[in-house]
């Protein structure tokens, strides 16, 4: 269509001209819409008050020995287990270097005798059992993940099956010996 | 015409699905009319808007909640919480308010220049629907914040149908879902204004294929005889169209920005009460005309007749207008009876922000009477009685005689 053009401006730097601004105004806009994109995107993120019920505390003065609790954190359970000192040994005798996410039970504890993961299988999202008394625990004493078999240790780490790495820990606090802070 | 393109696979893609020779053909090559003024830029603005429309309110709805109980705390989130959703929210509620301004002047325009006119009737037939579903699609979405405004309005422009003889009452029970307005009203008008845009999608591209076929109208108002008089649509256009757009963009972002609730009504702001109406209920400002076209029959159903007949009439105007000649440049008298028409409708929309007290009641029967007389009386007559100027012989012509001049 360039020949049904004004033919008068062809000529000389009259198309270097032309071009420069084609490509000026053309760079002006593809920024410009990208910039007016990306409130529409940042709206599917989380929101103010999701992000106001990104902590949660938890009373562990309940929680006997040998027992686990669930509590829900950001839409998900976190296990938290008050571990005997048999379950603690167990953990901490397995020869890390043999495992499929080599891990010291020592980094994944603030305290030996409470166990904080986020009750997650890491293969495929499942919510693994092991926390009530008649759950199956799985071949290493942890949890046991029924939607495609992986075997949890006492530490929750990986041992057998699918997932590829351990229970994740997330980032908690003690405030004081009974109250823990998940977030 | 050569072929679309070089590339071989572009060529492979069109042979089997000719998209994008159809959109060279109707984008890129597509005879415009070489005079067209910026009166002409309101229809890809009306386009532009029904996009961002889609687009924000697409996500305002992944965080509103259509449920009486959800839906005023949940578009409050929407304007706390949610990253950029009072950016958003704000966009879609005054966009609506563009949509009607340039849609508008889209109408008036066409009213100008007889754009109506053969062989565009059906093109002007589907621009009123597209108004039609406008107003129905705005009247819900204005619905959904429940407030006091959202629900008052609800009702009294459902209770309108209940002035049709016999079977009124039962309609109106159908439209609720119930005796009132309630949740049931709430849930159909989300679903229905989440749908309408869609529609109006399919009726633009009507609209738009109607035109593509009997071409622009121009300020002329003569038919294009060649292609001296003529520019292909890209880039003479597509660029005047941006140019448009650039405008347009700052007027409403300004008040996005600067006077977001401008436009809006206070009282909006607060949750729905069934058992309280506010002391003064108006609709948005593009239904005033029609709300004091409503008022000023001190009868029920004779209001709401002339109301929806004051739409319903602008489709008869390809042959109220009995005159040869399509725009008005070239109609010494009809010219002055369109502006006085449209101040008339602007005055009607003053009048229909008014409280209805005299003298208000009085102007609006009188403005309200002229919007008929005008259409069914003084149209047919001028078009009759009226000697138009001399027609340019061609557009090309018409503007080589100025540039001589």
């Amino acid at each position: 269509m360039a020949d049904t053009a004004n033919p008068a401006h062809g000529a000389t730097d009259g198309e270097t001209r032309r071009d420069f601004l084609l490509y000026a105004s053309s760079a002006v806009g593809v920024v410009g819409a990208g910039l007016a994109l990306w409130p529409f995107i940042h709206s599917m993120n989380p929101a103010a008050d999701t992000l106001a019920l990104a902590s949660t505390e938890v009373d562990l003065s309940p929680v006997a020995e040998g027992q686990a609790i669930t509590v829900m954190w950001r839409g998900k359970p976190v296990f938290v287990r008050h571990r005997t000192a048999d379950e603690i040994s167990a953990a901490r005798a397995v020869d890390v270097a043999g495992l499929r996410d080599p891990q010291k039970d020592e980094d994944r504890v603030k305290k030996p005798e409470w166990l904080v993961t986020v009750g997650v299988c890491t293969h495929l999202g499942c919510i693994p059992l092991g926390q009530k008394a008649a759950d199956p625990r799985g071949d290493f004493g942890g949890w046991f993940c029924p939607c495609h078999g992986s075997h949890y240790d006492t530490s929750g780490r990986i041992r057998k099956g699918p997932a590829p790495l351990n229970l994740h820990v997330p980032e908690y606090a003690f405030l004081n010996d009974k109250t823990v802070k998940i977030g | 015409m050569s072929s679309v393109s070089n590339n071989k696979i572009i060529k492979w893609v069109d042979d089997r699905l000719p998209i994008i020779s159809m959109m060279q053909h109707s984008a890129v090559e597509y005879p415009t009319p070489k005079n067209l003024s910026y009166w002409w830029n309101f229809g890809s603005l009306a386009g532009l808007v029904l996009v961002i429309m889609i687009l924000s309110g697409l996500f305002l709805a992944m965080n509103y909640a259509a449920n009486t109980g959800l839906a005023f705390l949940s578009v409050e989130r929407i304007m706390r919480d949610v990253n950029y959703g009072w950016l958003i929210r704000y966009i879609h509620a005054n966009g609506a308010s563009m949509f009607f301004i340039v849609v508008y002047l889209h109408i008036v325009r066409g009213f100008y220049y007889g754009s109506y006119k053969p062989p565009r009737e059906i093109l002007w037939w589907l621009g009123l629907i597209i108004m039609l579903v406008m107003m129905g699609t705005a009247f819900m979405g204005y619905v959904l914040p429940w407030g006091q405004m959202s629900f008052w309005g609800a009702t009294v422009i459902t209770n309108l149908f209940s002035a049709i003889p016999l079977v009124g009452e039962h309609i109106v029970t159908w439209l609720w879902g119930g005796f009132s307005v309630d949740n049931p009203t709430l849930n159909r008008f989300f679903a229905l204004h989440f749908l309408l845009p869609f529609v109006l999608v399919g009726i633009v591209v009507l609209h738009v294929w109607a035109l593509h076929t009997v071409k622009s109208n121009n300020p002329l108002g003569i038919d294009m005889k060649g292609p001296q008089d003529s520019l292909p649509f890209h880039p003479y256009y597509t660029v005047k169209d941006l140019f448009g757009v650039g405008v347009f963009m700052m007027f409403f972002m300004a008040f996005v920005f600067w006077a977001p609730n401008f436009l809006g009504h206070p009282d909006n702001y607060i949750p729905a009460n069934p058992m309280v109406t506010p002391a003064h209920i108006v609709p948005e400002w593009y239904f005033l005309p029609f709300y004091a076209i409503l008022r000023a029959v001190p009868d029920k159903l004779g209001g709401v007749l002339l109301m929806f007949g004051a739409i319903v009439i602008l489709a008869a105007m390809p042959w109220l207008d009995t005159s040869k000649v399509r725009s008005c440049t070239f109609r010494p008298i009809y010219k002055w009876f369109v502006m006085l028409f449209i101040a008339d409708c602007v005055l009607l929309g003053y009048i229909g922000g008014k409280p209805a007290e005299e003298p208000y009641i009085l102007i609006g029967q009188f403005a309200t009477a002229w919007y008929f007389i005008h259409l069914l009386i003084v149209t047919p007559l001028v078009g009759w009685l009226e000697k138009p100027r001399p027609l340019p012989e061609s557009i090309s012509a018409a503007v080589t005689k100025k540039e001589a001049v």
